[in-house]
């Protein structure tokens, strides 16, 4: 019985600010509820900045040779130079690399990877999705048919044929993620266009003789946002594993720009001899930042959906 | 009924033929596969022969309407690594991959439903809660590292469990299978479980779902009111009526798990279908490729053929829909 008045009471006085605050700022706080939401989305935060500024943070540049010495090689972790001068606090790889370095450059390009390709899948699947939503019949048949019939196939499947016909590198791994992706979007936003079309904000609109371009794209494109925000989230993550694993075959990204995937790959063989650091640690990393994006992903979900409102 | 099937299968030999295509005109004309099969010192004679032998001199439409013809007789070329038809070396693979697969599915529905029904019927316990959170996990874990780290406890820490290969093999039928003699067995067991670790995770949300649906059933209250014990409800109830969904989607989901077995094959060494593809496209065998990628598509389509068929004869709804679209 107390429980429950404390329920409603607690409800009481969060429901107040709830109306009266801007959108933005309930937003915020529906978002803050979930303390393990708030703490990923400071995990993504930092594990971004860490990327961005990686050339200021890490104790050597990874790829500068200059820096490199062999004498170095496959230490473990908490080992020192021989001079003691710099320590590896994640050991080294077999150039010598010092394993933390390497880790945040690596970041850098999955991140970088995952989030570019995610924006333009988003762009191109959001604009098809909702071309396919405004103008319906044929337009609206064929494309959600092409939808349909990409998302029957695996996505590792569809990235496998693109890399093993257009070959390794960064812009085909790009090329390859966008193509898994875009269905996703247009698939999503389309759902919500339908429904958002009905409303009257676009009646009013066509009856003002708007052009269709204007109605679709500053009407009906932002209030289909929110569940689209939602599945970009989620997909970040998808593209960022996607990628480490298309690297880890060998298929992905070339050996001069090592990213968390290639990376892992090049400690398989030392970790047979026990040599576990070179695999471990950017694995850590990775399943750090997917784990965190995800938990964003789960609580941005909770809070944009409608139909769990209270 | 009749339209949506032929529509439908129009559809399908609609993707055929685009992949063909696009494998055609990616795989064999960019890049020159000549550069590969001959030594750099043979001289322009013999470049020539080579050239006429493998029908390369002939325009593009030409070369891709004999791939074709020779495809609908179920040849996809020669390897140029092993030089045997590429389509029997795959096939040679495939019991490999497919027992993985097997077994992974196996661990799928017996860990992942009776975790699904322990999170469903408790789904505020500690228990339910811990399960909830480690099938989250299990949807992050990267298939590759996750499978590194078992090679890293079992293989190389505890030494219970080989790192790799295939083992020992016995013949049912004539072919070789991994899972009849006792050291096969041991070598399969850590792939499977990789291979089985998103299925299960997919299996315990189904599970959980399914049975916090059935439980407030009226068959499930009245079989309570009936004086059933508990244990009966549950295991006969409940775990009839929630198997449906896990089958139907775990049915879907065997097209998917061989192509992740690439995944698994690539860190198992396991040598199935999948590690074929990689190794092909490693040593440019482009033939291998072309086959693999058009033999997946094919069995794909086939698949969601007949699954499409199976739910237009389960669901009056799809049937109606479909034939006015």
């Amino acid at each position: 019985m107390t429980d429950v008045l404390k329920d409603t009471e607690t409800r009481d006085t969060t429901a107040r600010p709830h109306w009266r605050a801007s959108p933005l700022l309930r937003f915020g706080a529906e978002f803050a509820e979930s303390p393990v939401a708030v703490a990923a989305l400071l995990v993504t935060l930092l594990l971004a900045l860490l990327a961005l500024f990686a050339d200021f943070i890490t104790p050597q540049n990874p790829y500068d040779l200059m820096q490199l010495d062999i004498m170095n090689n496959m230490l473990a972790p908490g080992e020192t130079t021989f001079d003691g001068e710099m320590t590896f606090h994640l050991g080294t790889d077999d150039q010598g690399r010092d394993m933390l370095s390497a880790i945040i450059f690596g970041l850098r390009l999955s991140l970088g990877v995952g989030a570019m390709s995610t924006v333009i899948a988003l762009s191109l699947g959001m604009c098809i999705g909702v071309l396919a939503a405004y103008f319906g019949g044929k337009v609206d048949a064929v494309i959600m048919r092409i939808v349909d019939l990409q998302l029957s196939f695996p996505a590792i499947l569809i990235a496998l044929i693109l890399l093993a016909v257009l070959g390794k590198g960064v812009d085909k791994v790009i090329i390859a993620l966008i193509t898994v992706q875009w269905a996703y979007y247009a698939r999503t936003v389309r759902g919500t266009a339908l429904v958002e079309r009905r409303k009257e904000y676009v009646e009013a609109a066509t009856c003002l003789a708007l052009s269709h371009r204007r109605i679709v794209f500053r009407h009906l494109l932002p209030n289909c946002l929110p569940p689209l925000i939602v599945v970009a989230t989620v997909q970040v993550a998808n593209a960022i594993a996607l990628e480490a694993t298309l690297s880890f075959l060998g298929v992905g990204v070339p050996i001069t720009e090592p990213s968390l995937g290639l990376l892992i790959a090049n400690g398989y063989d030392y970790m047979l001899s026990g040599k576990y650091w070179v695999a471990f640690f950017p694995g850590v990393a990775l399943v750090a930042t997917i784990v965190a994006i995800n938990l964003v992903g789960d609580q941005l979900r909770d809070v944009l959906n409608p139909r769990l409102k209270r | 009924m009749l339209v949506y099937l032929l529509r439908r299968l129009g559809q399908s030999l609609f993707v055929v033929a685009a992949m063909a295509v696009l494998v055609f005109v990616g795989v064999y004309a960019i890049g020159n596969p000549i550069d590969i099969m001959i030594s750099p010192d043979a001289d322009q004679a013999e470049m020539e022969a080579a050239i006429a032998r493998l029908g390369l001199d002939k325009p593009l439409w030409e070369q891709f309407f004999i791939f074709v013809g020779n495809a609908l007789q179920g040849d996809l070329g020669k390897s140029f690594v092993y030089s045997t038809d590429a389509v029997s070396i795959i096939l040679a693979k495939l019991p490999a991959t497919m027992e993985l697969a097997m077994l992974a599915l196996v661990f799928a529905v017996f860990i992942g439903v009776p975790l699904g029904m322990i999170a469903g019927l408790r789904p505020h316990s500690l228990a339910g809660k811990s399960i909830m959170a480690g099938s989250i996990l299990g949807f992050s874990l990267p298939n590759f590292w996750q499978g590194m780290m078992l090679i890293l406890l079992f293989a190389v820490l505890l030494k219970w469990l080989p790192s790799g290969g295939r083992g020992e093999t016995a013949e049912l039928f004539g072919i070789p299978f991994s899972f009849l003699t006792l050291d096969g067995l041991s070598h399969m067991l850590l792939p499977a479980i990789n291979l089985a670790l998103f299925k299960t995770s997919l299996v315990i949300r189904l599970a959980r779902a399914g049975t916090r649906e059935a439980a407030l059933q009226d068959y499930v209250k009245f079989a309570r009111a009936k004086g059933l014990s508990s244990q009966r409800i549950v295991l006969v109830h409940i775990a009839k009526n929630i198997m449906i969904p896990v089958v139907t989607i775990l049915g879907l989901e065997l097209g998917s798990m061989i192509a992740f077995a690439v995944v698994t094959e690539s860190v198992f060494a396991w040598p199935g279908m999948g590690k074929l593809l990689i190794d092909s496209i490693n040593l440019l065998d482009r033939p291998v490729v072309v086959a693999y990628l058009m033999l997946t598509v094919f069995m794909f389509i086939i698949i969601n053929f007949i699954v499409d068929m199976l739910y237009c004869v389960l669901d009056p709804r799809v049937r109606l829909s479909e034939a006015k679209a």
